[in-house]
């Protein structure tokens, strides 16, 4: 099945440019009349993705691939990676350092957030190497 | 649709554009695009919200809006003034003069557009008192923003507040007030003084009313050259004016949420400004907002095109006149409505843009506007007249543009 194949950097601790990619993503959805609620779905899910990108791993890549029926996004980074992957998908655990919070960020919804509204989510995190989240939305 | 935007947004003055790319970049919707030398509009695109008569350097932008003449044939003539009006005058101590100069240039009654802001107010207290409310409301008295939300971000419909906005509150309170007095209904005409072209098509439409309230829509400017030489002649002025600083603050930005009362609110101005505060609702954010308040120019009203005096200087005189304001002027038992006589008539329609109407088919045209994007340069310098390389890829797909013209790209190829 053929895909709309689109890459984009997320720049580390950049939280002016963060959701660039999310804003590019739902550009391409809205004018293939994608149902909003499943937009809003995936821009939640990507928008969280994107900033623990910027919080956590100094940045990463987010690939996307859009297909007529479902999107697929894939966020990479070579950051610290996550120790305690069940730990991190509780609502409200975060390790965001205090500064992060004061910008209004690290609430510790993020993981929970990503799971909540999407309808597939994989986390493959492997410490001092790197996460690799993957969001699927499927379209209605 | 389309053709009423024509009509009733923006034209252009084809003598004096001078081909500049000044107005397709500015335009917050990408719907300007140079051809053969001269800015043309996309009309379904097009928001109204006049950032290109605002940017154009050759005045080669005309907003729209109704000439006096248009209050001809009506015996009896009805004057919707809107609280940023009053910022416009130098030297103007009671806005009672503002008034009687209006009923002796023409208008046989004056009506403050304020006291809908009031009324729209008082109504949305209430409604937020009652809890019922999605999470944030945005609100709507801007029909710029309005036309956005209807355009680009569908996700947020839920979240408009349902309420009319001032001036059609202040138009349906003026005609039965007039009516009450026993003039002839057919006689009436109720003509709106416009501080954009934004609210003159949002009228022209009858967007969110049943019936027509408003017979016309004058820009500030053509009544502040009729009424100028006026105001000078007036020695004593009649007591015409009855709203509060509640309604008078609605003419900048801040104003309307102040009055709506509610302590976790958000005002953003300037349409870049907005564009990014929806984005950030889109994405979930702002959850701990209640109330926001979204104005497509910088300022809120009193920075519309079609006013006179710059928005900051006019935002500085309202404060002046603040004290002479009582805090509210008509209240809502004062009316003796029922809520739901301030609720919009009729749905917001649907504008909202895709590339087909069939799923598949708009995917192949995204998967080819995507294709054709990699070619060019993406650099966005406007060369070619399309804003981005991406819209002009996405003219070529639609079918606005026959062929792809890059001068960047031909220009390297060359050498």
């Amino acid at each position: 099945m053929s895909s709309l194949h689109l890459e984009y950097e997320v720049e580390g601790n950049n939280f002016v440019s963060a959701g660039q990619a999310t804003e590019k993503v739902k550009f391409c959805l809205k004018g293939m009349g994608i149902n909003p609620a499943d937009i809003r779905r995936i821009a939640i899910a990507m928008y969280e993705a994107e900033i623990n990108m910027v919080i956590h791993a100094n940045g990463g890549k987010a690939l996307v691939d859009i297909f007529v029926d479902k999107i697929v996004v894939k966020l990479v980074d070579t950051g610290p990676g996550i120790a305690d992957i069940d730990k991190a998908m509780t609502p409200g655990f975060s390790t965001a350092t205090d500064s992060i919070r004061d910008l209004g960020f690290g609430a510790g919804m993020g993981l929970h957030n990503m799971k909540k509204y999407t309808d597939e989510m994989y986390v493959e995190s492997t410490v001092g190497v790197g996460t690799t989240i993957t969001l699927v939305v499927n379209f209605s | 649709m389309s053709d009423l935007k024509k009509q009733h947004t923006v034209t252009l003055d084809m003598d004096k554009c001078i081909g500049c790319f000044s107005c397709v970049k500015r335009c917050p919707t990408e719907a300007i695009r140079v051809k053969d030398g001269k800015a043309s509009v996309i009309y379904d695109k097009c928001i109204g919200c006049g950032e290109c008569v605002r940017i154009c350097q050759s005045n080669a932008k005309i907003p729209s809006y109704d000439k006096w003449e248009v209050m001809a044939p009506y015996k009896y003539k009805v004057a919707l003034v809107p609280p940023s009006f009053y910022g416009q005058f130098n030297n103007v101590k009671d806005v009672n003069t503002i008034l009687t100069a209006l009923k002796n240039i023409g208008f046989d009654y004056v009506f403050e557009v304020g006291i809908g802001a009031e009324l729209v107010s008082q109504a949305t207290q209430r409604l937020l008192l009652k809890g019922k409310l999605p999470k944030p409301i945005i609100s709507t008295a801007c029909p710029a923003v309005l036309e956005l939300i209807n355009e680009r971000f569908e996700n947020l419909k839920p979240n408009i507040l349902q309420l009319l906005a001032p001036v059609d509150v202040a138009a349906k309170l003026a005609r039965e007030k007039v009516i009450r007095r026993g003039v002839n209904p057919s006689d009436i005409g109720v003509f709106f003084i416009s501080p954009c072209p934004a609210k003159v098509y949002a009228l022209k439409a009858n967007k969110s009313v049943k019936e027509k309230y408003v017979d016309g829509a004058i820009s500030v400017s053509e009544v502040y050259k009729k009424l100028l030489p006026e105001l000078s002649n007036i020695e004593d002025s009649n007591n015409l004016s009855e709203m509060g600083i509640l309604g008078l603050q609605w003419a900048s930005s801040g104003g309307e949420a102040a009055a709506a009362n509610c302590e976790k609110y958000l005002a953003a101005d300037g349409i870049e400004n907005v564009i990014s505060i929806l984005e950030a609702l889109e994405n979930g954010g702002l959850q701990d907002v209640e109330f926001i308040e979204l104005n497509a120019c910088t300022s809120g009203c009193v920075g519309g095109v079609l006013n006179v005096e710059n928005p900051f200087v006019a935002r500085a005189r309202l404060r002046q006149l603040r004290r002479k304001f009582p805090q509210v002027g008509v209240m809502l038992s004062d009316v003796d409505k029922p809520l739901d006589w301030f609720f919009m008539e009729k749905d917001i329609e649907n504008d909202h843009q895709t590339f087909s109407a069939d799923r598949n088919e708009a995917f192949t045209k995204l998967l080819e506007i995507q294709h054709l994007l990699d070619d060019l340069p993406q650099i966005d310098c406007g060369a070619c007249g399309a804003p981005s390389c991406r819209a002009l890829c996405e003219d070529y797909v639609m079918g606005r543009i026959s062929t792809i013209n890059c001068p960047v790209k031909d220009r390297k190829d060359t050498k």
